[in-house]
């Protein structure tokens, strides 16, 4: 690791005030990504602001039914929360589809949404990669692209997010509510949140400098049946191949993706066509897609786990 | 006076730890930090250069050995400790992050002669061929149990509000442990050997 200086931060203005006043300031929560990052040299922070004790790790109702996530609540415990369990299953249900249980009880909401692509080239320093290196090329487009992604990706980069947890959130509509460093709060529909790449496929996400993600907010519940079905490679502890968030109600159905694209990937106006079965639905949600040359497979795969989530509905 | 394998690791390590200081920042002088760890119930200060992770102040600093370096990413499970009582891998988190945290290792669960319940259901139903993963597998099946205990579900788990135990709960909730010999049968029967006393003691 590259040396670096520490603190810990008490609140989190302080903390987004410490970020945005030292050059090369990383904010740390669980570490579950950014020390790996850190080990390997991909991310050389020289200084870290400790987060884990400025509060931020409750959850609470809001006034409008739903939930409030605050940024530091471990993924074990939201899964584990029983207002989650009982009303946003597919949230439990991502979470737990995700990592190992060690790295649950470490690896926070926050850090979750925030979390790099594990595409091989990204960290593979001996290869070229866009993310890692801007301008350097990408060696994923011509290399081992088997998990990549297939939609929203860019002649730059064809990185998938990794999360499980903010493929629900999608589903969800949630909301990250946000602090800067001058004070001022903000809240991002994850709609809007991760980026796609384009021409700059190392700005992954809406967050300013030094701007902190205080909390998640889940509207009130939906209700109906939740799903969350991922493919992996091996039966626990991998990242997915395809997954699928479904919340499924009566006359309204929400379906979010995971392993296809650089974010969460939700297309609703294929919702709408959930009762005219799988091959239906996939068609509007693989609109525009663009398969590399090893993970053409995923297209037939999104439609095969739609059809299997819509026929047990 | 012939050295053990334990001393000389010990030695050893005191060496790896003065050339990682020296040699790791040739440009600058790392700024050393005051932590202080709660290992198996005993205060232990250190000043470390706030790189050191938690698993290498606990076997380079404090030369508590029984936990293992494996991948050192996270990936493998044999640096899983309790930490406040939650298991993780010591090797994802940085030592200075933990300071006035209690930490339980292998060494603080038994020792021969006074083995833990756990240690010695491995032990009994060979849980283990090298035992490089065991010290990893141990602390993080005692807590798993815990897990199920408090409630915590899985993604095995049928009805979310349901949690219970059974065998396949065990092999997704210990897939954060690898085991190279592939003892995994026996692991689970160590597990389920000690569930089991656990739960007659209970009821």
């Amino acid at each position: 690791m590259k040396a670096f200086t520490y603190q810990r931060a008490t609140s989190p203005a302080d903390a987004a005030a410490a970020v945005a006043a030292i050059p090369g300031a990383r904010f740390i929560a669980g570490g579950t990504n950014l020390l790996d990052l850190m080990k390997l040299r991909i991310e050389t922070p020289g200084h870290l602001v400790d987060i884990n004790h400025v509060g931020l790790d409750r959850i609470e109702p809001t006034s409008a039914g739903g939930l409030r996530i605050g940024a530091l609540v471990r993924n074990t415990d939201l899964a584990a929360d029983t207002r989650v369990r009982r009303d946003y299953a597919v949230l439990s249900r991502a979470l737990l589809a995700g990592a190992s249980a060690q790295l649950r009880n470490k690896a926070t909401t926050a850090g979750n949404l925030l979390q790099r692509t594990r595409c091989h080239y990204f960290y593979d320093t001996t290869k070229p990669c866009n993310k890692r290196v801007p301008g350097s090329g990408c060696a994923a487009l011509g290399g081992i692209n088997r998990n990549l992604a297939v939609l929203g990706t860019s002649d730059q980069c064809i990185a998938t997010h990794p999360s499980d947890m903010a493929v629900a959130m999608r589903a969800l509509d949630a909301s990250i509510e946000t602090v800067a460093p001058d004070g001022t709060a903000r809240a991002i529909p994850i709609a809007d949140f991760h980026l796609l790449p384009g021409k700059t496929p190392e700005i992954e996400t809406a967050l300013q400098p030094g701007e902190l993600i205080t909390g998640v907010v889940l509207p009130a519940p939906l209700g109906g049946r939740h799903v969350y079905r991922k493919v992996r490679d091996r039966a626990s502890y991998a990242f997915a191949v395809v997954s699928v968030a479904a919340v499924l109600a009566p006359g309204r159905t929400r379906l979010a993706f995971g392993g296809l694209a650089p974010r969460p990937w939700r297309v609703e106006a294929g919702e709408s066509e959930a009762g005219r079965g799988g091959a239906a639905v996939a068609e509007v949600v693989l609109a525009g897609a663009k398969p590399s040359e090893q993970n053409r497979f995923k297209l037939p795969l999104v439609q095969r786990l739609l059809t299997s989530v819509l026929a047990d509905s | 006076m012939p050295m053990t394998r334990r001393e000389a690791i010990a030695v050893g390590g005191a060496a790896v730890a003065t050339a990682t200081a020296a040699g790791a920042t040739p440009q600058q002088e790392p700024v050393l930090v005051e932590v202080t760890l709660r290992v198996n119930g005993r205060a232990r200060p250190l000043r470390i250069d706030p790189r050191v992770t938690l698993l290498d102040a606990l076997r380079e600093h404090l030369h508590l050995t029984g936990t293992k370096k494996g991948c050192d990413h996270g990936q493998c499970g044999a640096c899983t400790v309790t930490v406040e009582g939650r298991r993780i891998n010591a090797c994802l988190s940085l030592a200075v992050m933990h300071d006035g945290d209690s930490v339980v290792t292998i060494e603080g669960l038994g020792h021969p002669g006074k083995l833990h319940p756990m240690q010695a259901a491995f032990v009994a139903h060979d849980g283990f061929q090298c035992g490089y993963c065991t010290p990893g597998q141990i602390c993080s099946a005692i807590a798993m149990l815990d897990e199920i205990k408090a409630g915590i579900p899985s993604h095995v788990t049928a009805d979310l509000m349901q949690v219970g135990f059974s065998d396949d709960e065990v092999r997704e909730r210990m897939s954060g442990n690898i085991c190279r010999c592939a003892a995994y049968p026996n692991i689970v029967a160590a597990i389920r050997d000690v569930h089991g006393d656990a739960g007659s003691e209970r009821s």
